[in-house]
């Protein structure tokens, strides 16, 4: 096929004159997914460890909600923000929507569940191992979890790239709240779905083979980092 | 108050206030799970001084013992008292425990005995010469950074015990500590145990190693289907087991 | 206390989300403009996609320091978003519609704009046999008649009302072959269009937007110049009745610079592979 030669041409050539559209695209690719994956983190990670330190009636329950909610389809976030957002909605007032904030929010939401789900399995395997030492030392719960974040520390990044790929590489809901402004609230996936509605389909692909190379960067950015710093986590 | 009898510097496990918490009563202790039994009423007064060796075939709920003693699962019936009180978190603080599998940190050697100087709350200023002291006597200085979890079983053991005493617990629980480990490191913590002992320290052992028990024990509890069969000084139940189960073990035979 | 371990926790993820918020370059609108000198414009897929806003816009911010960042979804949801007061001018081309919207007391007002038309395109070996032809109901009727592959937007966008009305010209309903020869894609023009070059299947597209679509594949314009097929752009301000928010003056600098002399030629001059897209035509009517 004819397009995946140009897509590879193209996508070289972008990348090799450091084209300024594409760089602005990037640029905020990463600014969006990596900022609500972090505020993911910052609600799932405590809210996962409490599912799984905590014990209290319809936790059970709460676990399987909270399962079930990483299948959340990103169309659905992008139409949920998007109705709490528009003006029209209780947040009309914010003007957040069609910003990249309002791609943060939906993205976070989106990512949030996936990243307590699996820090509640982290935790909860941890935990059964920790459970009589901690309580032994006379740890308390509040100081447990926070033990026990900091030891599945490991994992839990492998968890935040878990999230991460899912925020960057979705389309159904940034494109929606964002509504895909040239130079406001382009990112690279509604980047891709604009060319590809053009018929430009070597450089959608030229896009998503951007895109792969960026989620590769960034995993591999992890990796460097969980090696070298986290070596006392993994064994 | 109590005489602190230091060994040489190398050894100093800096003695407890032991007294204050003991002795410890348990009454009728039973617990149940899952429809049986397993432990049916024991009665046990723990004074200061002696090391109390638990011996018995397995299942027969030594371990379990351990655990409602040191409070980390509640029993069916009965109660445990510490010299005359209920246990509460500051009873807790002055108790540790050693378990058969050691469970460390996901971090440094140093920072695992840290850590449980941290939960204890003592300024970084008291618990760094601290750190480096047990370091020095469970003879893991050179370990210091390692990452714990990376040590040999003996090591990781080692540490395990050099974390609990760190605390300078008044009572020390431990479950089968050198139940998978070679002599030599078998040895070793035999050594931290027995300075331990020296410094005020309670010791209450689970094992099955007789040779262990013959050289730790002052006297023997002897646990069979989860009631106290016998408790003698150590130098007679070596010699002549009252109970017809404590017997039969020592005889080499299958108790059941 | 261990609480350190936990604050150290926090802080980290904390420290985190600061640097990924500030420390990454800022993309938006050029710095010379104010904050809040941008106007949100709902429109089409077919304006944006054709080129047209990207040889357009520069004038208009060029003139007025205003930035106009455009929505481009389908007829459907831009009138609804624009309901929702989630616009400031509404650019669509669904002339009844449109005449709803401002009837409802949405938009003040309606013009028309520019126009272009819609053809037909398919198959270069036509298997329906309907090239050539300038009478479009005549056309979809044989269409029909030979069950040949056709692929519609099916998404209530101004192109999909406007093949509907053409289809009701020929007097065939053809929602029943629906899944059959009919195939409703639920999707924008460039989609629709990719999947009927995939499947060789006939489409109705607005010229503008076939003539800057990269993947035509097998395809090619079969039916064109019938005057049903006429396609009409309108321009609308929100009102600012029915929502407050609107920037009512910007907007209205906006719409007054796309319906002047200046805007119409700038329309005009529009060209892609030397064809001119989009015919202005504001002057002959206003609604």
């Amino acid at each position: 096929m004819q397009d995946f030669t140009d897509a590879f041409v193209l996508a070289f050539g972008l990348i090799a004159t450091g084209n300024t559209d594409l760089v602005e695209i990037v640029l905020l690719s990463l600014r969006v997914s990596l900022t609500a994956v972090l505020i993911a983190g910052l609600i799932g990670m405590p809210l996962g460890a409490l599912l799984a330190v905590a014990r209290f009636p319809g936790r059970g329950g709460l676990i399987v909600v909270v399962n079930a909610l990483m299948g959340l389809p990103p169309v659905v976030v992008g139409l949920l923000v998007y109705l709490m957002l528009s003006n029209a909605g209780p947040l009309g007032v914010l003007q957040l929507l069609y910003t990249p904030t309002a791609m943060i929010i939906a993205q976070a939401i989106l990512v949030t569940p996936i990243i307590a789900a699996l820090t509640r399995q982290v935790v909860d395997d941890l935990n059964r191992e920790y459970d009589e030492q901690l309580r032994s030392l006379g740890v308390g719960w509040y100081d447990a979890v926070g033990t026990l974040l900091w030891d599945a520390r490991a994992s839990l990044a492998t968890a935040m790239l878990a999230g991460f790929g899912r925020a960057v590489a979705e389309v159904g809901a940034v494109i929606i709240v964002g509504g895909n402004i040239n130079h406001v609230t382009r990112v690279m996936t509604t980047a891709i779905a604009l060319e590809t509605s053009k018929g430009n389909l070597a450089l959608a692909l030229a896009l998503g083979i951007i895109l792969l190379l960026l989620a590769l960067g960034v995993n591999a950015a992890v990796l460097a980092f969980r090696s070298d710093r986290l070596e006392a986590a993994r064994a | 108050m109590h005489n602190i009898r230091s060994l040489d510097t190398a050894v100093s496990i800096a003695a407890p206030r032991a007294g204050d918490i003991l002795p410890l009563v348990a009454e009728g202790l039973v617990f149940e799970a899952g429809g049986r039994r397993l432990i049916d009423g024991i009665d046990l007064t723990l004074l200061p001084g002696a090391r109390t060796l638990v011996l018995g075939p397995n299942g027969a709920g030594k371990s379990l013992l351990l655990r409602l003693l040191h409070g980390l699962i509640r029993p069916s019936a009965g109660r445990v008292t510490w010299n005359g009180r209920p246990a509460d978190a500051g009873i807790l603080r002055r108790q540790a425990m050693v378990f058969q599998k050691p469970v460390l940190l996901r971090r440094s050697v140093a920072a695992n005995i840290d850590y449980a100087l941290k939960v204890r709350g003592l300024p970084r200023a008291e618990r760094n010469p601290r750190v480096a002291e047990m370091l020095r006597t469970a003879d893991l200085g050179d370990l210091a950074a390692s990452p714990a979890r990376v040590l040999s079983g003996g090591e990781q053991q080692r540490l395990s015990l050099a974390r609990a005493l760190s605390t300078r617990p008044e009572i020390l629980f431990l479950d089968e500590p050198t139940a998978s480990l070679d002599p030599g490191s078998t040895q070793a913590i035999e050594q931290l145990i027995d300075a331990a002992a020296a410094n005020g320290t309670r010791i209450v052992m689970v094992t099955h190693d007789l040779g262990q028990a013959r050289r730790l024990a002052d006297e023997v509890v002897f646990i069979h289907r989860g009631r106290v069969a016998e408790r003698t000084a150590a130098f007679r139940f070596f010699q002549s087991p009252v109970s017809k189960p404590a017997t039969d073990f020592l005889a080499g035979d299958l108790v059941i | 206390m261990v609480k350190q371990t936990t604050k150290r926790f926090v802080v980290g993820l904390l420290a985190g989300a600061g640097l990924a918020l500030a420390g990454l370059p800022v993309s938006g609108p050029a710095p010379a403009l104010a904050a809040d000198d941008f106007i949100i414009v709902q429109s089409t897929t077919s304006t944006e996609n054709s080129g047209l806003f990207k040889h357009l816009l520069p004038m208009f911010t060029d003139t007025s320091g205003i930035e106009v960042r455009v929505v481009a979804v389908g007829t459907g949801q831009a009138i609804k978003n624009a309901q929702n007061c989630d616009g400031d001018v509404l650019f669509v081309h669904a002339k009844p519609a449109e005449e709803t919207f401002v009837a409802e007391g949405y938009g003040t007002n309606r013009s028309d704009v520019m126009y272009n038309d819609f053809v037909i395109v398919g198959p270069k070996s036509d298997p329906a046999g309907v090239k050539g032809s300038a009478d479009v109901a005549a056309a979809l009727k044989t269409l029909s008649e030979k069950q040949a592959a056709f692929a519609s937007r099916g998404d209530d966008s101004g192109t999909h009302k406007a093949e509907l009305r053409l289809w009701q010209a020929a007097g065939i309903d053809p929602k029943a072959a629906s899944g059959d020869w009919y195939r409703e894609t639920g999707s924008g023009m460039g989609a629709t269009l990719n999947t009927a070059a995939g499947m060789d299947a006939y489409a109705m597209t607005d010229r503008a937007t076939w003539i800057a679509f990269q993947n035509k594949g097998d395809l090619e314009i079969v039916v064109e110049g019938d005057d049903r097929m006429f396609n009409q752009y309108g321009i609308i301000p929100v009102s600012a009745d029915k929502c407050p928010n609107v920037k009512a003056d910007l907007s209205k600098t906006f719409v007054d610079w796309v319906l002047s002399a200046e805007g119409q030629k700038a329309i005009a001059d529009y060209k892609l592979d030397g064809q001119q897209l989009f015919f202005p035509n504001a002057d002959k009517t206003s609604g």
